[in-house]
């Protein structure tokens, strides 16, 4: 919509300078880009080549040791107007080996953003970050989590949005109008990791249809007061998470359903920043039709800076997750601890690792998630993740992905 | 009792020797005092002086490039766009952003100086679109993998330093006063610095940084200096050369602008986010 507002733009621009055909209109259009100012239009990106690497045998006979993909993730960008008016569009596609759901093409963006001194007007296809902590985003809720692209979560579908931001002293207001529910993608049969069998996502139930399953709103206010950010959220729609349902047909095959339930989030998230401590706090209450729950996750970061002179950040991380649901909740993650370690050596090529493991609580089984990344040649970045699982006896939650520990590399060039 | 009124008496004039060893030694003390608050008082009004003379400029915008060296002569290159918003009670506000290495592009660095408490510092990071507030007691620490520290890069507050004017020299031709300055906010990681004043404009020609052990860490030079508005001076070019690791990294400024309008809503976290 917005490429045709320019477009029209330029048609009337033109129209009282050249009496040209409407076909000539749309091949100027095209010829003009590259003449505007190069500070006007910016293309930037990368290119990259991935590789999924298990070593242990599959669960299931159908899955495969090893999956490559490649992925292009491209930003046309335009600011005017000092900055003050801007476009964007980023589409993103994977090509994967193997598991047919993991190949999928995406609009992360495709936005224009007005931003004038007391208020910012947001439209389009957009990506919104909440929250402060590090080991799970409770708060974060505005798009769907892209669950194929990696299993981290911290990859995300583009959401149509209209966010209106009121900025004032006392801080900044989002409204947000969410047109248009995204539905979780999820690994299919060949792909790794999954769960055991994998989950049907054709079948996904919801409790609402039509309207009222494709909108959702929410509210936000969010300041920052001396040492303290805080923000405060409100959200009413299609919970993004599903909950998940196991059921039994009659020949006794099991199916893992999602199911979308009508929720009313308030969250809450702050984060204290005293000297090297880094002090965090996310909670959220969910009420659906059936229940209240509470979440929440609370720790803190402390980073020993510049060691011994040699540029080296270490900063120690530990955090408690917490659901009120227990066992029934569709998170691993309902009385358990994390705590890491990141390394930021601070040099040209920007090494950085964080090595972190979750234990559970009660039944002290492990996820182990070790990150690594460097650049290379100024143009190109290695990602290595390792993802272990590890303690867990059936009916626990992370026992379907007992043989899915893993490593991931990328490699990817930045245009 | 003679014997004794004559010890009394050596007593006395030994006490009175030693009473007057005494005062010479308060009056030197006090004198070299006097030297040391003369010889302050005079870095300090230097460094008012440098102070006043660069107030007034409101809002500034340049593109800044860093081009790393290390002591084979490799070179790495970062571009940056930097914005920063004058305020006349407090530390000045910046947002830089960088263009390149291209795997950051779009990265995004808030902060809003202090001169004595903790700056505040926010880093948006464009893949997640997450802005995070960063702890800003890295004040030694590597900028970018630079010979810059972060303290280097940020706003000249006069607070920030005691001072101490030692002599005046020529450098490069030009009469500079040479004067001490001594950190006095958290998380240093110098002793001391000793830097060249032009004494015609009033601006640094040389710095020399003295790590924790107080030896000599690394020289800057400031060259090409351009007049803007008809007051301000701004360097084309710094170089930081490390004298312990022969390592350099020079800054390249262009497109200085000033009063551009820009107001404390183009430094808050809304800003940060649109930047790109």
């Amino acid at each position: 919509m917005v490429l045709k507002a320019a477009y029209i733009t330029w048609v009337k621009i033109w129209h009282d300078v050249v009496p040209v055909s409407r076909w000539q209109y749309l091949w100027l259009f095209f010829c003009l880009l590259p003449i505007q100012p190069l500070y006007a239009w910016e293309l930037s990106g990368y290119v990259g080549i991935e590789d999924l690497a298990f070593y242990e045998q599959p669960v299931d006979s159908r899955q495969h040791m090893n999956y490559l993909s490649g992925v292009i993730e491209a930003e046309l960008y335009h600011e005017w107007d000092n900055g003050n008016q801007v476009f964007a569009f980023v589409p993103f596609f994977r090509g994967a080996q193997y598991d047919s759901n993991r190949t999928h093409f995406d609009i992360r963006e495709l936005t224009y953003v007005y931003a004038a001194e007391e208020w910012e007007f947001r439209f389009g296809i957009r990506k919104v970050f909440w929250g402060v902590t590090e080991s799970v985003h409770l708060v974060d809720i505005i798009n769907q989590r892209d669950m194929v692209e990696n299993t981290d979560g911290e990859d995300k579908l583009g959401q149509p949005m209209i966010n209106f931001a009121w900025i004032q002293d006392w801080g900044t207001l989002d409204f947000f109008l969410l047109p248009g529910f995204r539905e979780m993608p999820f690994t299919g049969v060949e792909g790794r990791p999954r769960t055991q069998p994998a989950v049907s996502g054709d079948q996904a139930r919801f409790d609402k249809n039509g309207f009222a399953r494709q909108m959702a709103y929410a509210i936000r206010w969010s300041h920052s007061i001396g040492d303290w950010d805080i923000g405060l959220s409100n959200f009413y729609g299609t919970s993004r998470d599903p909950i998940f349902l196991v059921e039994q047909d009659s020949a006794g095959q099991v199916s893992i359903i999602p199911y979308y339930q009508n929720i009313n989030q308030t969250g809450l998230d702050v984060q204290a920043t005293i000297e090297s401590w880094l002090l965090k706090l996310e909670m959220i209450v969910r009420v659906s039709e059936s229940d209240t729950t509470f979440a929440t996750v609370a720790g803190f970061e402390y980073t020993f800076f510049n060691i011994a002179e040699t540029g080296l950040d270490i900063g120690l991380l530990a955090e408690y997750l917490y659901d009120s649901r227990g066992l029934i909740a569709p998170t691993a993650f309902q009385d358990d601890f994390f705590t890491g370690i990141r390394f930021a050596l601070n040099d040209v090529q920007d090494t950085q690792i964080l090595a972190g493991v979750i234990v559970d609580s009660n039944t002290y089984e492990q996820f182990y998630n070790i990150e690594a990344s460097r650049r290379f040649f100024e143009n190109f970045r290695l990602e290595v993740e390792a993802r272990f699982f590890n303690g867990a006896s059936p009916g626990d939650r992370t026992y379907s992905f007992r043989k899915d520990s893993h490593f991931r590399f990328e490699l990817s060039y930045h245009f | 009792m003679k014997k004794n009124v004559v010890g009394l008496l050596f007593c006395l004039l030994a006490w009175g020797c030693v009473a007057e060893e005494i005062n010479a030694a308060a009056i030197s003390t006090e004198q070299i005092q006097i030297e040391e608050i003369s010889s302050e008082q005079k870095g300090l009004e230097i460094m008012q002086e440098v102070d006043k003379r660069d107030l007034g400029w409101g809002d500034m915008s340049t593109d800044m490039q860093m081009i790393l060296k290390n002591k084979n002569g490799d070179e790495h290159v970062r571009n940056l766009r930097l914005k920063t918003l004058e305020m006349l009670d407090d530390g000045d506000k910046s947002l830089s952003i960088f263009d390149s290495p291209r795997d950051i592009k779009g990265t995004a660095f808030l902060s809003f100086t202090h001169a004595l408490e903790a700056d505040e510092q926010w880093l948006y990071l464009p893949a997640l679109k997450r802005v995070k507030r960063i702890s800003s007691s890295n004040k030694s620490g590597p900028f970018l993998g630079s010979e810059f520290a972060f303290e280097d890069l940020t706003s000249f507050e006069l607070k920030k330093f005691k001072y101490n004017y030692l002599r005046d020299e020529v450098v490069d031709n030009v009469d500079c006063f040479v004067i001490e300055t001594f950190p006095q906010y958290e998380h240093s990681g110098y002793t001391r610095n000793i830097v060249w004043i032009d004494k015609e404009r009033y601006i640094p020609l040389k710095t020399d940084y003295y790590d924790r052990k107080n030896a000599l860490l690394k020289t800057q030079t400031f060259n090409d200096y351009q007049q803007y508005l008809g007051q301000y001076w701004r360097a084309a070019k710094t170089l930081m050369a490390n004298h312990l690791t022969g390592k350099s990294t020079t800054l390249l400024w262009e497109n200085y602008t000033f009063r551009n309008g820009l107001t404390e809503r183009n430094f808050d976290k809304n800003t940060l986010k649109r930047s790109r």
